[in-house]
């Protein structure tokens, strides 16, 4: 009995200390951004004191500098829109192939699954240079990429879910005079929910965090989070440490609020996607 | 192929297909062609034949160098990581209270990007290293370490995870067997968990591999490859072959074909042995 309660003290000690260990970088972030810019670099440990306090003005300068409202707002609109197009557009697709097999609809799914191991820099130059040519350099084209990019992962994904399916359901549908789309619509598409939160689950955080595309196609204009975060720390000796640490938390905040809201869909989704991918 | 197909696939398949051919197999075919070429835009491309892949290979070339530092980085970083995540998830499948939550903590890094990644971490290595009175980039080595800091804090809560989904598979029965025949935890260990999380374990290696081996913004925004480019893993070689200079445009484009081809590769390993690995668990 007093080994048990031995076990269990040595349990909660050993995960309380690795609790704080993860959690210790992104507190030693936050209480620097409370700190002169000047104080930061070479006493990053120390907690703020009188003489180096700051209050939120390192908030405000950044803010100002890499005009964080309007990136946070570009980062939502094309991570909506974009999640939004690719899982009806993904899902449409990828019930119409599983459905109608013949030799086009193979070879278009194998193409499709055979994007998902392209990495993105064998297409960052050319994607750029097409997505330029057809004037697509802007928040509503990059989300079209995105629709593009993201196509593989997602139609093999919603695939896989459209296979175990049974077809008698859409069969007695199309008896009674559906058409294929309403068919979709009424039958197949509330039944694909499960897999259609994995697969925003994924796309979301994919397209929230990415950098390269956004500042490779609409970057000279437009900047997302990531972009303007980096774009702070641009032009050498005139970083402002300040700025930045105030930034990384505004950053992290959004990512916070969307991990404790959908906590359970985003732990589900990523295993179900990492099991699949 | 019946009339319905063509009827109904320009409503259900060619919005997708339309995305794809722009964003995909357009540049993906371009991007191969050019990289038998000389260019700087996609309009001057004149043929060269095979001399981009040579001067890739050749000994000036910052491919190696690149090569070897990702290979290092990704055998270090995926042993680690999967080391760290697998312990974590046995100390958090003994059905205690508080689970929940440790598990919650530990999987929150995985969710921040990683150019804020990069910046936090650079932050504390460097307010360590200023005891020394340097900096990451002073050295080749601070700047491999602390990637693999960063990565173990970013993935292990992942790992973790999908280690967890997979030690709750395993029927209770088969521990109390265990426990009864008289054997230890680590006979237990090894020869009923580890063989039955396999899958798992397969799953989670080539995830963390994968994803060490493609890394791009921590390592842009921890090292930016300083210094010089002795930090700079294949991904962001390839960056700064093509934004770096003017010229080298082709060379760029065949590192990122030859980058695709391993990458193809480690992706075909993953089939061979999850298939494997499956067909031994049932």
């Amino acid at each position: 009995m007093k080994e048990k309660r031995l076990t269990h003290i040595l349990w909660w000690t050993v995960l309380l200390l690795l609790t704080v260990l993860f959690l210790l970088p992104i507190a030693i972030v936050l209480m620097n951004s409370f700190k002169g810019q000047f104080h930061i670099a070479d006493a990053p440990f120390v907690p703020p004191t009188a003489a180096t306090f700051a209050g939120f003005s390192n908030y405000l300068n950044g803010i100002r500098k890499i005009g964080f409202f309007k990136a946070a707002g570009l980062s939502l609109f094309i991570t909506v829109f974009s999640v939004v197009l690719i899982v009806l557009c993904t899902s449409m697709t990828a019930w119409f192939l599983v459905r109608n097999k013949n030799k086009l609809s193979s070879a278009l799914y194998y193409l499709f699954v055979f994007s998902m191991i392209v990495p993105f820099q064998m297409v960052m130059f050319t994607m750029s240079k097409v997505a330029n040519s057809l004037h697509l350099e802007n928040p509503v084209g990059i989300v079209l990429l995105y629709l593009g990019f993201g196509a593989g992962l997602s139609v093999f994904m919603f695939a896989g879910f459209v296979r175990g399916i049974p077809r008698a359901v859409e069969e007695a549908a199309e008896i009674d005079g559906c058409t294929p789309v309403t068919t979709f619509f009424r039958i197949i598409f509330p039944l694909l929910k499960p897999i259609s939160v994995t697969v925003a689950v994924l796309n979301a955080m994919w397209i929230w965090n990415d950098y390269l595309l956004p500042y490779l196609v609409i970057g000279s204009k437009y900047r997302t989070i990531p972009v303007a975060v980096q774009y702070l720390q641009g032009g050498y000796g005139s970083r402002d440490m300040g700025a930045l640490m105030a930034m990384l938390v505004l950053a992290i905040i959004p990512i916070i609020i969307f991990y404790a809201v959908a906590q359970k869909s985003i732990i589900k989704g990523v295993i179900a996607g990492a099991v699949k991918g | 192929m019946k009339k319905s197909f063509f009827r109904y696939f320009p409503i259900f398949v060619l919005p997708t297909l339309a995305a794809f051919v722009i964003a995909f197999l357009v540049p993906f075919l371009m991007g191969l062609y050019l990289s038998f070429t000389e260019f700087t835009t996609v309009g001057n491309a004149s043929f060269v034949g095979f001399k981009n892949y040579i001067s890739v290979f050749s000994s000036g070339s910052s491919f190696w160098q690149a090569f070897w530092f990702t290979a290092k980085f990704t055998v270090v970083s995926t042993l680690t990581v999967n080391i760290l995540a697998f312990a974590l998830a046995l100390l958090l499948t003994r059905g205690k209270r508080g689970t929940n939550f440790f598990r919650t903590v530990f999987f929150m890094p995985n969710l921040i990007g990683g150019i804020v990644l990069g910046y936090i971490w650079q932050l504390i290595i460097n307010g360590i290293l200023s005891s020394l009175g340097v900096d990451i980039t002073f050295d080749a080595t601070y700047g491999f370490w602390g990637l693999v800091v960063l990565t173990n804090w970013q993935l292990i809560g992942y790992m973790m995870i999908i280690y967890i989904a997979g030690l709750g598979s395993i029927p209770r029965e088969m521990h109390e067997v265990a426990s009864i025949d008289g054997a230890s935890p680590l006979q237990e260990l090894k020869h009923i968990t580890l063989p039955l999380v396999a899958p798992s374990v397969t799953i989670c290696g080539f995830l963390t591999l994968t994803n060490s081996f493609k890394m791009f913004d921590q390592n842009f925004a921890l090292t930016g490859g300083a210094p010089g480019k002795e930090t700079s893993m294949l991904a962001l070689d390839i960056y700064q072959t093509f934004y770096g200079s003017v010229g080298s445009e082709g060379v760029g484009q065949a590192k990122a074909v030859i980058f695709f081809l391993l990458v193809a590769l480690i992706a075909g390993l993953q089939l061979y042995f999850s298939r494997r690995s499956e067909a031994k668990a049932e």
